[in-house]
Order: C-alpha cells, then structure tokens, then sequence
C-alpha cells in the first residue's frame, strides 16, 4: 500500500478526527534527527549574526511561526471548537497541551511572579533543545532555548495574549530534580520526540540548570482579562 | 433584491482580509457591483462587532452577530484570532456551522504549508476550489 503520488496539502488527513483512541494519529520523530537539525539551525544563525542578543533573536523567531501554527493545529485537534479567551487558561493550554504534543510530558512547573502581577514561569528541567548543545564560555549568557521561548510566544501572540517571552538557565538547587530524565523508560513512544534513555544510565552528565521561561504579558492583555472577571 | 442568492464570504486577519469568496446560486448571474459594494460594506462593518463579541464567549463559532436589512452576518473565530465572516441572506444555522467547520479544517491544513506565513493573504488555487466545493455542498 505505497501510495507515493503527490497528494495536495489541502487533502491530507490532520489526525485527531474523533478516531476513538487519539494516541494513534500521533507520528514520531527521532530524537536524534531533531537534535541534527536544531545543531545546524543554530549554526545557521549563528554565521549570520554579530552579537549573542540577535541570535537569541533570531532563533525566537523561528519558533515564533512553529507556535502559530502548533495552537491552530492542537485546537483543531482537540475538537471542542473553543477558543481560550482567559489569561490562566492560555498559560494552562501551553505548559500542558503544547508540551505534551511536542516533548511527549506537559511542562514540569507553571508559576505565577510575586513581585509582579504580569509575569509568568513555565519551567522545564530537561528542554530538548539545549539537551545537546554546550554554550561556550565566551558566549556567555547565550541561551538555546530561544527557540522554545519563540514557540511559546507564537502560542500566545496567536491567541490574542502578546507577550515577551525570554528563557533563562536557573541552577538546580540540591535535591530539587525532575522525573523527566528517569521517567523516559526504554523507548516509550508518547510523544512528538520518541526518547530513547535506559533507565538512568544516560550517556549525559546530568544537567545542573532547568530552564525558565519567562512570560511577561502586556498591559493591555491584563487589562482584558481583569475586565473579564467582573 | 436576489439577496438570499449571493453569499459573501471574508477571511480576515489582523490587518486586512485574507480571503475572499462570492458564492451564487447555480442558475444566477453574477450580482452587480453596486450590491457586490453593498456586500463588502455590510461585512466590515460588522468587524467592530466580532471584536467586541470575540472575548465574551469561549466558543469559535459566535453565530448572527449582525442583522441588516434582510442580510445577516455569521462569524467563526480560529483559535490564532482570524476572522471567518459569512454575509448570507438566512440559511439554517446547521448549515453554515457546517461549512466554517469545513473551511476551518482547509485553513488548518494551509496553515501547515511551511511557506504560508500567518495573516498574509491566502492564494492558493487549491484552497479557492475546495471552498468553493465546500460552499456548494453546504450552502446551496
């Protein structure tokens, strides 16, 4: 059954069409193949630019277009015809829908900032895209997951909530460890990346920082969703 | 009037409408352009609406959001905020939820083309022939 005829776009199945079990219509990409591919985006970039803030730049807007595209895929997806119009309930559909369909778990920790009222964290121990990138000395603050802070922002700028969105390495306190790198389990397919650790014998060092992602939504954002609650 | 006849119906964006699509009777002649100007009228003035209507409820599909004369104006929300408006002269409210539906899955599967850039105007062929299809399964 090897149809390879060109087929348009337009006519190919999206999956999650109320085929009974949804984990079926999911496809897996090899970790690795990811990892190949992310290494030479951000070497890509980094031919290309002069300073350590534009190629953080740059590597947000190229998530910037995967988030728009990831929240108008994952809505059609899940079928309910709703649109999220509340602040939480965005910053819910992220850290649990989107992670889930891109790294296979939700995202490990959502927290909202004391000091201020407009700000967010989305936490993730083991982010996928700087798992296999070592940042140098010399570039000092250079965060990868840029990538990842664009995907967010995408979500949220598609969705009506603009935002900045900026990630940041946070050292791991003692004792303070995700399940994430111990729960992958030999091969479970889940997710978007299929991980492929044995138990707890990673070839990795363990990491020593999680990465933070940091929301700060505009004022006008917050204005809306207050005037909702009355 | 051959209002009921001419369907008009608008994608818009942030900024500017994306798609546009006349749809007829079979049977009919196309309008004239002083009602095809009329059309174009009654629907964007109803964007103020939409807008307002947009954050009041979690739904994507908000029904008649606007009556004038004897046109009515539905609209569906896309969950990245763009605009499906439908300028009809009174069909079934089944149908035309049908038809946004539809057309919400189409504009999904564009949005995935790595070389359609979010909120720029849709050309493609294709996707004007399967609304077309669409309009004419579910709308007469």
């Amino acid at each position: 059954m090897s149809n390879r005829a060109p087929s348009n776009i337009l006519d190919r199945p999206l999956g999650g069409r109320g085929r009974g079990n949804s984990n079926t219509t999911e496809t897996f990409v090899s970790q690795s193949m990811f990892a190949y591919l992310y290494s030479e985006l951000v070497q890509y970039h980094q031919s290309r630019v002069s300073s350590i803030s534009e190629l953080e730049r740059r590597l947000e807007s190229s998530g910037y277009g995967v988030g728009l595209k990831v929240l108008e895929l994952l809505s059609y997806r899940a079928r309910e015809s709703k649109r999220e119009t509340r602040l939480m309930n965005i910053l819910q559909f992220v850290s649990a829908n989107v992670w889930k369909s891109l790294f296979g778990k939700p995202a490990d920790s959502l927290e909202r900032s004391i000091d201020h009222a407009d700000e967010f964290m989305i936490v993730d121990y083991e982010p996928l895209t700087s798992t296999y990138v070592s940042v140098p000395s010399d570039l000092g603050q250079l965060s990868v997951d840029a990538f990842l802070s664009g995907i967010i922002a995408g979500v949220l700028d598609g969705a009506g909530f603009s935002a900045r969105v900026t990630a940041h390495s946070v050292t791991l306190e003692d004792g303070e460890r995700g399940s994430a790198s111990g729960g992958g389990g030999g091969g479970s397919n889940n997710g978007g990346f299929a991980h492929q650790h044995t138990g707890g014998a990673s070839s990795l060092p363990l990491r020593k920082d999680k990465a933070v992602f940091l929301v700060k939504f505009n004022p006008e954002v917050l204005k809306r969703d207050s005037s909702l609650d009355r | 009037m051959s209002s009921s006849q001419v369907l008009l119906f608008v994608i818009v964006g942030k900024n500017e409408p994306l798609y546009e699509a006349e749809f007829h009777k079979s049977g009919t002649t196309g309008s004239s352009d002083s009602v095809t100007r009329q059309n174009y009228f009654v629907l964007h003035s109803a964007l103020d609406l939409v807008e307002k209507a947009a954050w009041t409820t979690n739904q994507m599909y908000l029904k008649v959001i606007d009556k004038v004369n004897q046109q009515q104006v539905s609209t569906y929300l896309t969950a990245g905020n763009i605009k499906f408006m439908l300028l009809h002269g009174g069909r079934s409210e089944d149908s035309i939820k049908n038809f946004f539906n539809d057309v919400y899955e189409l504009y999904v599967k564009l949005s995935m083309n790595p070389f359609y850039k979010y909120d720029t105007p849709i050309t493609a062929k294709s996707f004007d022939t399967r609304v077309r299809a669409v309009a004419r399964r579910y709308l007469g």
